[in-house]
């Protein structure tokens, strides 16, 4: 472990200062990279690279303010950049010691003291473990990874533990799989270690796809080691010497990061023959997605990393039996492998003292949406909804009110305002009808239509089905065409019992999860949301305004009878004399919205 | 052989390890409807129609891939599983032409006799339909083998079967989801395909959309007075089903092939010529560097028997 | 729209693409990265590369074209000079991606996974790409176009198709 103390060492004695810019995928999408040229750039101009330290990190998690760049000491936080920014930063703070007020996040100004990014309160109700390098360390630099902790927790595992102990200890601090099931990791471990066969194979699945959710992407992008180190492990814990990083090609920056994370961890001896000297091998190797959602689902990713379809397999026999090639094979999620190294350095006692009851550490979350601050989170189990939509994500675009929030991705669910108080954890969010899933929350207002929104992911899942197994292939279809009847205001009340009826019945016969969950969204939506589908199908009204066939243009009383509109209206419905209110046809208009967009006064609306 | 007891529909039945609920039920007398299930194919347990209820379980599971197990208490007709055949039923017709009046399957159909245990009838819907709208051959390029995606159910017993034989590989499916269908090499027809028209597809398939074209339109099933008899062309000795019709042979149909056996178009043609009192020209297909075709040919070439046919008679002489 | 596929201007990249065969296929699985491979060096995999790898790798072309066809990365027609990904991640959708994709089929005549006959644009319609704090967002040729309205887009698409024409 001479590798440790070197870097952090390093920076303190031979910088004045860091500045730390995000690198992540959210945050180059908004033009960070332009900004770290720029700020090296002038960096450079000034004859100053050697006195101040540049560092690309991983995601920050407020996605929503970037880029963004942190400059220590004193973690001040530079946000919504613009070009042009990053040269006043060099000059002004870095070279000149004075805090640029006004690009700094504006809640991290108070009272003339600037606090520190982790100071505000986007971060203060957050607790990080899987995330807990990412927008701190340099994700090239396994030095920088092994300075924070990196690689005690496969240390202590090969040199004081057994494999069993390795389990064991995984078993008692009751981590549960993070990539939606939440079955507990150490059983599943435990499974395959018992299995008979070999060899034994350690899959990761890094085929995130939920639409919405992005977590997974951010730790191997931000820090990739921790997902190597945990598979190290996990190889040791069930006799297993190769591994295998299933990711999708929809990453790329993640696919690069990983790959030169590996060939590094090999140059060291953290990957290959004799890992830390001791008789323990183990090797990893990065197998590509090709855009499927359903080789999320993990004998799909098996059959996909064996070259073939990526159909689900019948269940039984599992993976920890018959997975890979036939082989036992154990398959953990990203954020499930970022909590391992952890768990096994600081004890099981110190994981399973963190979240509720039932369901211990924490658990990351993207939040997207209508939500004020996007980004990323990560919170301790038991947080309550409102924590997490108001005081860390700042609460509803516009200040408008909150209808409803969807967690699971397409196979997860709604939860109204009235659970905003449920901590989260597994069990309560299954008893909501919704589920943990990957951890996408998007957050809706009351313009979003829940018919729509339940559509939406009708739409995805119908693309994504696999075509294998009746149920889901036939049955989710059909679903989405009810629902496109009836947000086209052609449905009927018998539809709203079909689509019910049907989405029970897709639940329990399908082959697979995907199958099994796609009706969620409907059948979450129909239990809370049962009177907009009514709205649609009796009264013929979208109540939030949002399904264009629905909605019919009107001229309130402003109108000042110029015939603009009535002239412009492709089949003469719009009537009313010169100079008078005018009036719209509802029947006969086609819902062109010509008239809307000549009118010199804005009095046609929608509703 | 080990055995063990379980109970099916209230009857108690002793059967060997290691069996699957469809075949216990079998013993027991009771059929569990299969869609996608073959005793002699891999497992996929797709098309889910087989589910049942079995006690402690949380679930309905799927009979063909659940192995029987001592002191199991299985419910295969309970008020759930009935209605989850009934929507898979459902589901199935709502994506199928409704022309079993003129369907060659006609009697001899899964679909047809599981929609009428279950009383489950077509409706009229202006959803999306796989393969062509209305019935109708979507390939007519081979003289032996009709296909109608539009009957299609993709239970992909015609993929499993034609994989059994090395070589062979002909038919997978393309495309995904909703999408889904049976293709034959690159998607191309039957003709321009490497099929060699074994029929061992057709022999599969559970509804119409494989059909034998030679014996197309040769009777209906109940005019049609069958026999068993054993292909002569080779030692596997394939079963082959002579079909006669007022009295005159009209038709020879594969049988299922049995373990090992291959099926193949020389012992069919060879079958046919022995049995059938007017057979139709037989084609030959031939295999090109860009393209196959079939060429109506002579019997003598279709047996491989050119060369030789002259020699016999001389010899016999 | 059918595209024939060139042997003589991308006999190059043939050779480079059946060396990597000839280096992959021992592997096991490798079918995928085989594919890979070949979208990338020639854009798309018709039925002709397909051959060239069931040759070589001895896997029926049936299982070539299944998988081919299974994966939404994989395409049988040439992919546009110009690739325009509109994410239709949830995040993206509840603030008006709808609008954007129908706004660029639109201006384009093409539907989702089609190319412009002159194999300038192809759509396809994208899952999250993790910009969700700057919904909608399009991205074209590796470009995020983010915080889009549909009035936007013909500018957008103007700028690439101008870029044709100065060069």
């Amino acid at each position: 472990m001479a590798l440790r103390d070197n870097r952090f060492a390093n920076i303190n004695s031979l910088y004045n200062k860091q500045v730390l810019i995000c690198g992540d995928t959210g945050c180059r999408s908004s033009k960070s990279d332009e900004m770290e040229e720029e700020i090296r750039e002038a960096l450079k101009e000034a004859n100053a690279e050697e006195k101040i330290d540049v560092v690309r990190v991983g995601c920050f998690g407020l996605c929503e303010a970037g880029p963004i760049a942190v400059v220590y000491p004193g973690g001040k936080f530079y946000a919504y950049l613009k070009e042009g920014d990053g040269r006043r930063i060099v000059k002004e703070d870095l070279l000149g010691d004075k805090t640029i007020d006004e690009l700094i996040y504006p809640e991290s100004l108070s009272d003339d003291i600037v606090k520190s990014i982790y100071d505000v309160s986007f971060y203060t109700k957050q607790k990080k473990i899987a995330h807990k390098n990412c927008g701190v360390i340099n994700p090239d630099s396994i030095e920088e990874y092994i300075a924070l902790d990196g690689y005690l927790g496969l240390h202590k595992a090969l040199n004081e533990m057994s494999p069993q102990e390795v389990i064991d200890e995984i078993k008692e601090s009751g981590l549960r799989g993070r990539g939606g099931g939440g079955f507990p990791t150490g059983l599943k471990w435990q499974f395959t270690k018992d299995a008979e066969g070999s060899p034994k194979y350690v899959l990761c699945n890094a085929d995130e796809g939920d639409p919405g959710a992005f977590m997974d992407r951010s730790i191997l992008e931000g820090d990739p080691y921790s997902v190597i180190e945990a598979m190290t492990i996990a190889g040791y814990a069930i006799n297993a010497n190769y591994g295998f990083i299933y990711i999708r090609a929809e990453y790329p920056s993640a696919v690069e990061k990983l790959e030169s994370s590996i060939k590094k961890a090999k140059e060291l001896g953290l990957l290959g023959n004799n890992i830390m000297g001791t008789d323990f091998s183990f090797d990893l190797e990065l197998r590509l997605g090709a855009g499927a959602f359903v080789c999320g689902e993990e004998m799909a990713l098996i059959e996909s990393i064996e070259g073939k379809r990526g159909i689900p397999r019948n269940k039984p026999p599992f993976p920890a039996n018959e997975g890979l090639w036939g082989k036992p094979t154990l398959i953990n999620n990203v954020e499930t492998y970022a909590n391992i190294a952890q768990i096994i350095y600081k004890g099981s006692d110190w994981f399973s003292s963190i979240g509720t009851e039932k369901s211990h550490g924490t658990k990351v979350f993207t939040l997207g949406g209508n939500i004020k601050r996007t980004g990323i989170i990560e919170v301790p189990m038991g947080t309550t909804l409102r924590d997490i939509i108001y005081e860390i994500g700042g609460g509803i675009i516009g200040d408008k009110e909150f209808k409803a929030v969807q967690t699971g991705g397409p196979s997860g669910g709604c939860i109204t305002k009235d659970y905003l108080d449920t901590p989260i954890d597994y069990d309560n969010l299954t008893a909501l009808g919704s589920m943990m899933g990957s951890g996408g929350m998007i957050v809706m207002d009351d313009s979003t239509c829940m018919v729509d929104i339940a559509r939406f992911f009708l739409e995805f899942t119908v693309d994504e089905s696999c075509g294998k197994c009746t149920p889901c292939r036939e049955g989710t279809k059909r679903m989405l065409e009810i629902l496109e009847k009836i947000v086209a205001g052609k449905g009927t009340l018998e539809d709203i019992d079909t689509l019910e009826n049907l989405g029970n019945m897709i639940k329990i016969s399908s082959l697979c999860g995907l199958g099994q969950s796609a009706p969620n969204p409907v059948l979450s939506t129909l239990r809370y949301f049962r009177d907009e589908y009514e709205a649609h199908v009796v009264d013929k009204k979208c109540p939030a305004g949002h399904c264009k066939a629905l909605l019919e243009y009107y001229i309130d009383d402003t109108c000042i009878g110029c015939r603009k509109c009535a002239r412009n209206c492709p089949v003469n419905c719009i009537s009313g004399k010169p100079k008078e209110v005018h009036v719209i046809d509802t029947e006969a208009c086609i819902k062109c919205g010509n008239c809307m967009e000549v009118c010199p006064t804005n009095s046609v609306h929608l509703r | 052989m080990d055995f063990i007891t379980l109970t099916i529909d209230g009857k108690k039945v002793t059967v060997p390890k290691g069996l699957n609920l469809v075949e216990a039920a079998k013993r027991a007398g009771i059929e569990i409807p299969t869609f996608c299930y073959d005793k002699d194919l891999p497992v996929v347990s797709s098309c889910r129609i087989c589910v049942v209820e079995i006690e402690g379980f949380n679930k309905p599971v799927t009979a063909c891939s659940t192995p029987a197990q001592e002191g199991m208490v299985v419910y295969t007709e309970s008020e759930q599983v009935v209605n989850i055949r009934k929507t898979i039923l459902r589901l199935m017709l709502d994506n199928h032409p409704s022309d079993c009046l003129t369907c060659s399957k006609n009697g001899s159909c899964k679909l047809q006799d599981y929609a009428y245990r279950y009383d489950v009838q077509f409706r009229i819907h202006d959803g999306a339909r796989r393969g062509s709208e209305i019935a109708g051959f979507t390939d007519t390029s081979s003289p032996y083998i009709l296909r109608d995606e539009s009957k299609c159910i993709l239970c992909g017993k015609c993929v499993r079967t034609c994989a059994v034989v090395p070589d062979r590989n002909i038919l997978n499916f393309g495309g995904r989801g909703f999408d889904t269908k049976v293709v034959a090499d690159s998607d191309t027809s039957l003709e321009a395909s490497n099929c060699v028209s074994c029929n061992r597809c057709v022999v599969a398939c559970p509804v119409g959309a494989l059909v034998d074209r030679r014996t197309y339109r040769a009777g209906r099933v109940w005019e049609l007075e069958t026999k068993q008899v054993k292909c002569k062309s080779c030692d596997y000795g394939c079963n082959m089903e002579v079909q006669k019709k007022d009295g005159k042979v009209v038709a020879v149909n594969a049988l299922h092939p049995e373990n090992g056996r291959p099926l193949c178009l020389k012992g069919r043609l060879l079958t046919e010529l022995e049995y059938v009192e007017e057979p139709a020209k037989p084609f030959k297909k031939v295999y090109g560097e860009n393209k196959n075709e079939f060429i109506e040919s002579s019997w003598g070439e279709v047996l491989e028997l050119d060369g030789v046919l002259d020699k016999l008679i001389k010899l016999d002489e | 729209m059918s595209f024939t596929f060139d042997y003589e201007a991308n006999a190059d990249r043939l050779e480079e693409f059946e060396s990597f065969i000839d280096k992959e296929k021992t592997k096991k699985g490798s079918l995928m990265a085989i594919l890979h491979k070949g979208q990338k060096l020639f854009g798309y995999l018709p039925i002709e590369i397909q051959e060239i790898i069931s040759k070589k790798t001895k896997i029926p072309i049936a299982e070539i074209y299944g998988v081919v066809t299974f994966y939404s990365q994989f395409s049988l027609v040439p992919k546009g000079k110009h690739e325009i990904g509109v994410c239709l991640g949830t995040a993206c959708y509840v603030r008006g991606a709808q609008d954007v994709l129908d706004e660029v089929k639109d201006q384009l005549g093409i539907d989702v996974g089609g190319t412009t006959s002159d194999l300038n644009f192809s759509i396809q319609a994208t899952r999250c790409i993790g910009a969700c704090g700057l919904a909608p967002v399009m991205t074209i040729s590796g470009d995020v176009y983010g915080k889009l309205k549909t009035e936007d887009i013909k500018e957008i698409l103007d700028s690439y198709r101008n870029e044709e024409v100065k060069k």
